[in-house]
């Protein structure tokens, strides 16, 4: 059982969490993740492991679906009933010289890690991050506090340049020489951002989010083509080079169970509805 | 075997074979004729003192008869319904010459179900030694190390990945073939001789070779668990599950009571089940319980089929229809499965398992319809620990190199199961756990 340190809502659906948990704490770095599991009959989710302090890790999620819902109706002292992790290959930090970071939506949760791991190298990081609007948009501060410039983009224009990341990261490549480039959100929007980086063949990395069940390579519920090669996202990745990745099929994986979430949430809510509140043990 | 009707077994997960009562097994012993020189016992791969327990069961001491089995095995209620007895101990017996062997196996179930309806707990009374071993991995062979090792007063912690403990026994093999209850309580026996389990601790990530170093001796069991693929086209497709996914998700995950649990498995109307061996099996009657029509295709005869045979007949009778001969070359689909492409298969001169080799037959493609499509061609062992331990040599197909005695080329370190052999047997993984389990304690003890 892991303790719940807080928990609160940053945006619109897009809540933070803090963990209590030590294995996954002491070992944690940047692009890794966690496999958590609320309670008996919970599903095994992954989730980003977005800041790391003393014995408390943090994630911050989107309640999309049942699981993720459930995790969100948790208060700060409820318990967890599994976090297994850390999950994965961390980021390839190292010495490139300047780097972009970027984030979509819920996806900058993963960002300043990153960036700060970066910048702890010696690297020059430039970060950008984007949201529909600007109460959608996250860790604002924290990005500032870890980028050496930091850009906005809003679908809508209610914050920073009225546009997509993409259009930011081109004026930067103008601008000047770019090493290396980190875009994590939406697979949509990692597919069409790193197709900027393509043609002038920037090093790109983007983290991949298939369904995952183990998260330890057992089952090949992640897999995902790199190349010509089918590797698992849980313990190849999830960092990939953006350039190889299939993302249709990415995308495609993805839709597996549209049906079955369905059904689950509706289960959820009409459960929750009988008992007042997160099936807490 | 006392297995429950088709129909009837086919609407739940409950086990099949409802096991023997104490005068039905009182009266299999008594068949036994006490050889002077018992060929069961060889036939064990832990050398379980056969003739002994079943002298006992004929009169009527189960206890006792259960002490006798402890002594060599501490997972009795589990072997005793997946070990391949036919290949082993009753396969020997000089009875299957005349008439059947002695139900061995089912003997040792029954007796090992006893004690675990009743709940009675194994004493461990030894002076603690201070030593610490570390075990990797929750599975049949970490099990026994890590039981055999507390016995001899180690202070004893098993790493586990998963939420729950027992590798295969609870992820991969059935609940109708081996209920998980029992598989618990083995389990908490072999806690309650004060074994600490640290479950969602994958060694490697959780827990660093360094601190691994720490311990006075390690025993890695990690299994094989590494689902392979064919490399299909197609393969991508929803509905496309390894075996193992499939399995995690209804034996772990409990898919096939969703929504209850929140874990989904896709729920097929035709299913296509590929390979031919335990895995296959299970799948296949895994999924005709789920409700699909299933066809099971394998690239050789019926004859050929690795599977247990008891198996084999209790997916015949649960309606899976077999196809032999044949090999998929292609899954067919846009978004979704929708059927599979397969080739007929000529066979060749054997190859070294002995079996003919199989060719594909030109032209002769056939296609057969399905929602789903579970390849269950085979495991490789699990390459995360070799590849956060460079210094860890390996051996043949992803294995760890180990020597008679489980010895790595590491130093304290060493290793059991199926990491060591590729995918084998519960039998096999306990035996050689044992064996690493005794070095270790010669190791620590001078
Ligand atoms: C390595 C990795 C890191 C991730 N990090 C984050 C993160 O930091 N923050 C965040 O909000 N989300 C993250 N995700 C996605 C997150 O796991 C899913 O949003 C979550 O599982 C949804 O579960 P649900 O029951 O609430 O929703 P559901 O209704 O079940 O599903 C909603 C969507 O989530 C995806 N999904 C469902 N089940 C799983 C599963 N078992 N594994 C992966 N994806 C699934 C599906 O594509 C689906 O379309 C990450 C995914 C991966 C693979
Ligand atoms: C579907 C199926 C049916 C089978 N049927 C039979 C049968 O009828 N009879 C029979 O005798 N055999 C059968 N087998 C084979 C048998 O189950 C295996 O040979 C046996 O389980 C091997 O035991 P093990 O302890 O070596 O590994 P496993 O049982 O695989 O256990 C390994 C454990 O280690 C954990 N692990 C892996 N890596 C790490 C890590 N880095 N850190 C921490 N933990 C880790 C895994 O999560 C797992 O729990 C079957 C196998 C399958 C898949
Ligand atoms: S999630 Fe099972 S192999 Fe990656």
């Amino acid at each position: 059982m892991y303790l719940i340190k807080s928990i609160n809502e940053l945006a619109p659906k897009i809540w933070q969490i803090w963990v209590n948990a030590p294995h996954v704490a002491f070992h944690a770095k940047a692009g890794q993740f966690v496999i958590l599991r609320i309670n008996e009959f919970g599903e095994r989710i992954p989730l980003t492991i977005s800041a790391i302090e003393g014995d408390d890790i943090r994630c911050i999620f989107m309640a999309v679906g049942k699981t993720t819902s459930a995790l969100a109706a948790h208060r700060s002292g409820d318990y967890i009933r599994d976090v297994a992790g850390p999950l994965g290959k961390p980021s390839e930090i190292k010495k490139y010289g300047t780097c972009v970071v970027i984030g979509g939506g819920a996806g900058i949760a993963c960002c300043p890690i990153i960036a700060r791991s970066l910048k702890a190298d010696g690297n020059v990081v430039k970060g950008i991050i984007g949201a529909r609007n600007a109460e959608l948009l996250i860790l604002e501060d924290e990005m500032r506090d870890s980028c050496d410039e930091l850009f906005i983009t809003t679908d809508d224009g209610s914050k920073g340049v009225h546009g997509f990341v993409s259009d930011i990261l081109k004026t930067e490549i103008q601008k000047g020489s770019i090493d290396a480039v980190w875009i994590i959100g939406p697979a949509i929007m990692m597919k069409v951002t790193s197709e900027v980086t393509r043609p002038v063949k920037i090093r790109t990395f983007v983290s991949l989010n298939p369904i995952m069940v183990d998260g330890t390579g057992m089952c090949g519920s992640c897999r995902v083509k790199i190349g010509d090669q089918i590797q698992f996202a849980c313990v190849d990745g999830p960092e990939f080079d953006a350039h190889k990745v299939d993302f249709d099929l990415l995308m495609k994986r993805q839709r597996a169970y549209l049906q079955e979430e369905k059904l689950a949430l509706e289960y959820h809510n009409k459960e929750q509805c009988k008992c007042g509140g997160p099936n807490n043990e | 075997m006392n297995d429950r009707p088709v129909n009837e077994r086919l609407k739940d997960f409950k086990e099949v074979d409802s096991g023997l009562t104490s005068d039905e097994a009182v009266l299999e012993a008594l068949r036994c004729i006490q050889c002077k020189k018992p060929l069961c016992i060889g036939g064990c791969p832990v050398g379980i003192d056969i003739p002994g327990f079943i002298k006992l069961i004929s009169e009527r001491e189960f206890e006792k008869a259960l002490e006798v089995i402890y002594n060599d095995n501490l997972l009795p209620a589990i072997c005793g319904r997946v070990c391949p007895q036919e290949n082993q101990c009753e396969g020997v017996c000089i009875l299957s010459n005349k008439e059947k062997g002695v139900a061995i196996g089912s003997l040792e179930r029954f007796v090992a179900d006893r004690a675990l309806v009743q709940k009675s707990n194994r004493k461990c009374s030894v002076n603690p030694t201070n030593k610490q071993i570390a075990i990797v991995g929750s599975g049949p062979a970490g099990l026994t190390g890590a039981a055999e090792l507390a016995k001899k007063g180690h202070s004893v912690t098993i790493f586990e990945s998963l939420h729950e403990a027992g590798g295969v026994l609870v992820y991969g093999i059935p609940e109708f073939r081996l209920p998980k209850w029992i598989v618990k309580r083995e389990i908490e026996q072999i806690l309650s001789l004060g074994v600490s389990l640290k479950i969602n601790h994958l060694v490697g990530k959780s827990v660093s070779p360094e601190e691994l170093l720490q311990f006075d001796a390690v025993l890695i069991a990690t299994g094989a668990g590494l689902p392979h693929f064919m490399g299909l086209p197609g393969e991508h497709l929803s509905g496309v599950y390894s075996a193992n996914e499939f399995l995690t998700r209804v034996n772990l995950m409990h898919a096939n009571d969703f929504p209850k649990y929140d874990t989904p498995v896709k729920q097929g109307s035709r299913t296509v089940v590929i390979g031919g061996g335990n895995v296959a099996m299970d799948a296949a009657r895994v999924a005709r319980r789920m409700g699909a029509k299933v066809t099971l295709i394998y690239r050789r005869r019926r004859d050929d089929l690795p599977a247990r045979n008891a198996e084999v007949i209790r997916a015949e009778e649960e309606g899976v229809s077999f196809v032999f001969c044949s090999n998929p070359i292609k899954v067919l689909g846009d978004e979704a499965v929708t059927g599979v492409e397969c080739l007929q298969m000529a066979l060749c001169e054997p190859d070294e398992s002995g079996r003919p080799g199989t060719e594909p037959v030109p032209g002769t493609n056939f296609v057969i319809d399905c929602d789903i499509c579970i390849q269950a061609i085979g495991q490789d062992p699990n390459p995360l620990l070799l590849q956060s331990m460079p210094s860890l040599k390996s051996g043949k197909k992803g294995t760890i190199a180990v020597d008679i005695n489980g010895k790595t080329s590491i130093p304290h370190i060493f290793a059991a199961g199926d990491i060591t052999t590729g995918a084998a047997t519960v039998i096999l993984a306990m035996g050689s756990a044992k064996t690493a389990a005794d070095e270790i304690h010669k190791m620590i003890s001078i």
